[in-house]
């Protein structure tokens, strides 16, 4: 831009003639600025749309399975050989052998080491404990026969999703031209379903992707949670009110207050080390349980916890403490009675956000060492466990087609956690949260 | 007797303490002749207290305590080979021991550690019974002497409000605590971690493969292992400047847009849209970027003819970025909002269009948070986790080309702490020494992002 200065004053006209001749170029730059704007929220908010189609476009149909439906022949005396009808007895009953039979049946028997194996492999491996299982809950059809849902293997499951096609030579992929004839025979029975799959839920742990499920991780992140609201909420909520009503203004505060600050911007895998430094091996807990996962979790929510708390006290007009402490309340019955409760709404919404975040957390829990493959569905604190974010860590690392839906499933189970924790929060907030004007 | 039940069982003692004292004050009070000092249930609330609160303590420091006593007796029973072994031996022959208190046999255990555990399960019976004696004593004693104690004249309620006065500060004190500890743990294993390698080795060298350690040890041949951090290092910095030049422009022009342009409809729509990706945990982010991003760089890539590394920085870095821009936008948002209307006024007053006082008033007067905004933002790229441990590999290269494959600080703590570690090997305690980095690294940021915050604030009226 020309300076007016230099060339000394300008006269209106010619002035109003510059101004007039930039106009339509900054109204260019203003609009090119504004397009920025909104092409930075679109871009951001492409990527949001991206990530979640992503995952839903995966995690749904990693939600549903395919079965065949096998008539099977539950005999007694093969099912049962102790004839007591106990757990025991049946599960060392021949129901591997009474569900490969059926499935033969089904496919008109078959000739041949080679073609019975094909057809063996059209199954899950856990298709006898579902058979055993099935009696054990349905006593009364022992010596009948019945329909029965087996899942297909995941190959299986690959191959009727379209994953695996026909066109590939047979060296090159997981299922033999055998197998598919028989998939193909079953189909035309239309003995398969695509179904909700029941091992999602119910189903743990496992490196065969069609009975895996989140049960165990999902249980081990309700107890790992359990305890971290146990301990960040009070820790959290005493801070905030010793910080906002009590603590003299001197170098004490001060070092806690730069300690919380700090605490808040320590990468979360930090916690995780100081977990396995300390409790781990100082004092000798161990590895792998929710007890340590919980109170790792809880001082790192801590900071987001005190914070939110701290800003619901300060919300609360002094006029409030006034008033108590003017008809003769004590200082601390003045908190206890007059600060906290209208505080609370606000406090526990700062505990869900924490919750939250400590719920999709996966770093720390790696270091205490909750990424085990554990079978068992844990029952307390201190029984090994995994979460349910460590959980879809391990199976990402499967190669299996069928995990990936599986973990994208997962996905979509956490995220629907965490979603409810947050609009939960916003409802709270929305409700409880009193205006004081 | 278990330590629910024993705890359950002090609280029980509690709440009766609690009732008697109640139920004291109010026939007091019933009398009406003497004038109470507290309230009723002050005088319940302090003998409570007193027969719960120093037993529970207890209980908690001797289930501490009984352990370490416990190994301190063991060392009685270790053949002199192993007393005078070095610590790992003496961690061996510990390990050995708790297997078979545990239940856990493999093979036959040597006659000595059959004693040992025979020996530590009778002290853990013995310590049981002491433990769960010795706190039900304890609080049925001091509440009885609380109980007797009390009269009306007694001022309960400052007592009640002393105690929980105490436990308002012990709660403040643990954030002090746990960075002590996070401090303490990773500085000891770090200083172990010098003594082996020298500090200079470890800070300056060019080249990281802890992997060798064990057939070091082993005696076979391959090469030595190293641990020079730079080339973690230079991966770190690659994957947060990717990462940082996706969400700085994004985020800051988020920022600006939803502060100035946008209407409070659109407002009160895109911003909750943009905390959503800030609340996805990092665990799908890393899904994310292995499954679907890096293979699209990877075509991408071969479109055009250039080589990209399946687990390429670019990937994890774009990813990591995504991740970013609600951290930016949010932090960018408030500082704008902050810088007060009348310096717009002013700026509009003189002739300039809505971008012209933007780009030369608002974003000037904001300077120094949007700073703070970005030095907070490197520092959460630097220590994310997740999104390099599933995208960014292992290969720890020491390359600035994003379309290779790097390793980071956090993947390469998470890859040696993760499972089974050997105890007290060069590798293990490696990570600490990265951790220990890492922690200097991103507190020195939030530090300088606070100085910055400080020293060039303008204060408006």
């Amino acid at each position: 831009m020309t300076n007016p200065i230099e060339n000394g004053p300008l006269s209106p006209q010619e002035a109003a003639i510059r101004v007039q001749a930039s106009l339509k170029k900054r109204a260019r730059s203003e609009r090119r600025f504004q397009y920025l704007g909104i092409a930075a929220i679109t871009l951001s908010i492409l990527f949001l749309v991206l990530l979640f189609a992503g995952i839903f476009s995966k995690g749904i149909p990693g939600m549903f399975q395919h079965y065949v439906t096998l008539e099977v022949l539950l005999d007694k005396d093969r099912m049962d050989p102790e004839g007591d009808m106990s757990a025991a007895s049946l599960y060392s009953g021949d129901a591997r052998g009474i569900v490969n039979e059926s499935l033969m049946n089904a496919l008109g028997s078959p000739e041949g080491r080679k073609a019975k194996r094909a057809a063996r492999a059209i199954l899950s491996s856990a298709s006898a404990s579902r058979l055993t299982e099935f009696a054990i809950k349905n006593p009364e059809y022992i010596g009948e026969i019945v329909a029965v849902k087996f899942a297909v293997d995941d190959d299986i499951d690959s191959f009727l999703r379209g994953f695996i096609a026909r066109e590939t030579p047979e060296s090159d992929r997981r299922v033999n031209d055998q197998t598919i004839e028989f998939v193909d025979r079953l189909n035309q029975a239309s003995l398969i379903s695509y179904e909700f799959s029941d091992y999602l839920f119910t189903g743990s742990a496992s490196r065969d992707a069609e009975i895996a499920g989140i049960k165990g991780a999902l249980i081990g992140s309700i107890w790992t949670l359990g305890v971290c609201l146990l301990i960040a909420f009070p820790l959290g909520v005493a801070t905030a009110v010793y910080l906002e009503e009590i603590a003299p203004k001197n170098r004490m505060t001060e070092i806690i207050e730069i300690n919380i600050n700090n605490l808040a911007a320590v990468p979360s895998v930090v916690f995780g080390i100081m977990g396995l430094a300390i409790f781990i091996i100082v004092f000798g807990l161990p590895r792998s349980i929710p007890l340590v996962g919980g109170i790792v979790l809880a001082l790192m929510t801590l900071p987001t916890i005190i914070i939110s708390s701290r800003a619901a006290i300060r919300a609360v007009p002094p006029s409030i403490r006034d008033a108590a402490l003017g008809v003769g309340a004590s200082k601390m019955q003045t908190i206890l009675h007059h600060v906290i409760p209208p505080a609370m709404p606000g406090m526990l919404t700062g505990t869900i956000i924490g919750m939250a975040q400590a719920l999709g957390e996966t770093a720390p829990l790696l270091m205490i060492g909750m990424v085990a493959f554990i079978v068992d569905v844990p029952g307390g604190v201190m029984e090994p466990a995994t979460a349910l974010p460590v959980q879809i860590f391990m199976w990402a690392d499967f190669a299996e087609r069928m995990f990936i839906q599986k973990t994208s499933a997962a996905i979509i189970v956490l995220l629907a956690f965490l979603i409810t924790m947050n609009a939960g929060a916003i409802i709270l907030r929305k409700k409880l949260e009193r205006r004081w004007q | 007797m278990s330590l629910t039940s024993l705890i359950f069982l002090l609280l029980v003692i509690g709440v009766i303490y609690f009732y008697l004292g109640r139920n004291w004050g109010t026939r007091q009070w019933a009398l009406g002749s003497i004038k109470l000092h507290s309230l009723p249930r002050y005088y319940g609330f302090w003998t409570g207290l007193i027969a719960t609160v120093p037993a529970v303590l207890l209980l908690v420091f001797l289930s501490i305590a009984d352990d370490f006593l416990f190994k301190s007796m063991l060392k009685n029973f270790y053949p002199s080979d192993v007393v005078e072994g070095d610590i790992v031996a003496r961690a061996i022959a510990f390990t050995k021991v708790m297997n078979l208190v545990e239940g856990v046999r493999f093979g036959t255990p040597e006659p000595w550690v059959e004693a040992a555990a025979a020996a530590w399960i009778g002290w853990q019976k013995i310590a049981d019974q002491v433990i769960a004696l010795v706190t039900i004593a304890c609080s049925v004693i001091l509440g009885f002497i609380a109980f007797r104690q009390i009269s009306p004249t007694f001022r309960a309620r400052n007592g009640v409000e002393r105690i929980i006065l105490w436990a308002l500060i012990l709660s403040s004190s643990v954030a002090i605590f746990t960075t002590i500890g996070i401090v303490l743990s990773v500085l000891f294993e770090s200083i172990r971690f010098f003594k082996l390698i020298p500090i200079q080795d470890f800070i300056f060298g060019l080249e990281w493969n802890p992997q060798f350690e064990g057939a070091e040890r082993a005696g076979s041949g391959g090469g030595t292992a190293t641990y020079g951090m730079l080339p973690m290092f230079a991966g770190t910095f690659l994957i947060s400047a990717v990462a940082i030049t996706v969400a700085v422009p994004v985020g800051l022009f988020s920022a600006i847009y939803l502060a100035e342009y946008a209407s409070l409809r659109t407002r009160s729509v895109v911003k909750p849209l943009l905390e959503i990706l800030a609340g996805v945990p990092t665990v799908v982010y890393g899904f994310f970027a292995a499954l679907t991003v890096a293979p699209f760089v990877r075509a991408v890539g071969a479109s055009l003819g250039i080589e990209v590394a399946s687990e390429s920085a670019l990937a994890a870095g774009l990813v990591m970025g995504v991740m970013i821009i609600p951290f930016v936008s949010s932090l960018s948002d408030d500082v704008i909002n902050a810088v007060p209307q009348s310096l717009r006024d002013a700026a509009y007053g003189l002739g300039s269009t809505k971008s012209e006082a933007i780009r030369q008033v608002v974003l000037p007067a904001a300077l120094p948070g949007i700073v703070a905004a970005v030095i907070l933002a490197v520092s959460r790229a630097i220590g994310e986790t997740m999104i390099v441990v599933m995208a960014a590999g292992l290969a720890a290269n020491l390359s600035f080309n994003p379309l290779d494959a790097v390793t980071t600080v956090t993947s390469q703590i998470v890859t040696i702490l993760s499972g089974d570690q050997e105890f007290e090997s060069a590798k293990t305690l490696s990570a600490f020494a990265l951790a220990l980095v890492l922690i200097t690294v991103t507190l020195a940021l939030n530090f300088f992002a606070l100085q910055v915050v400080k020293k060039y604030r303008e204060q408006y009226d």
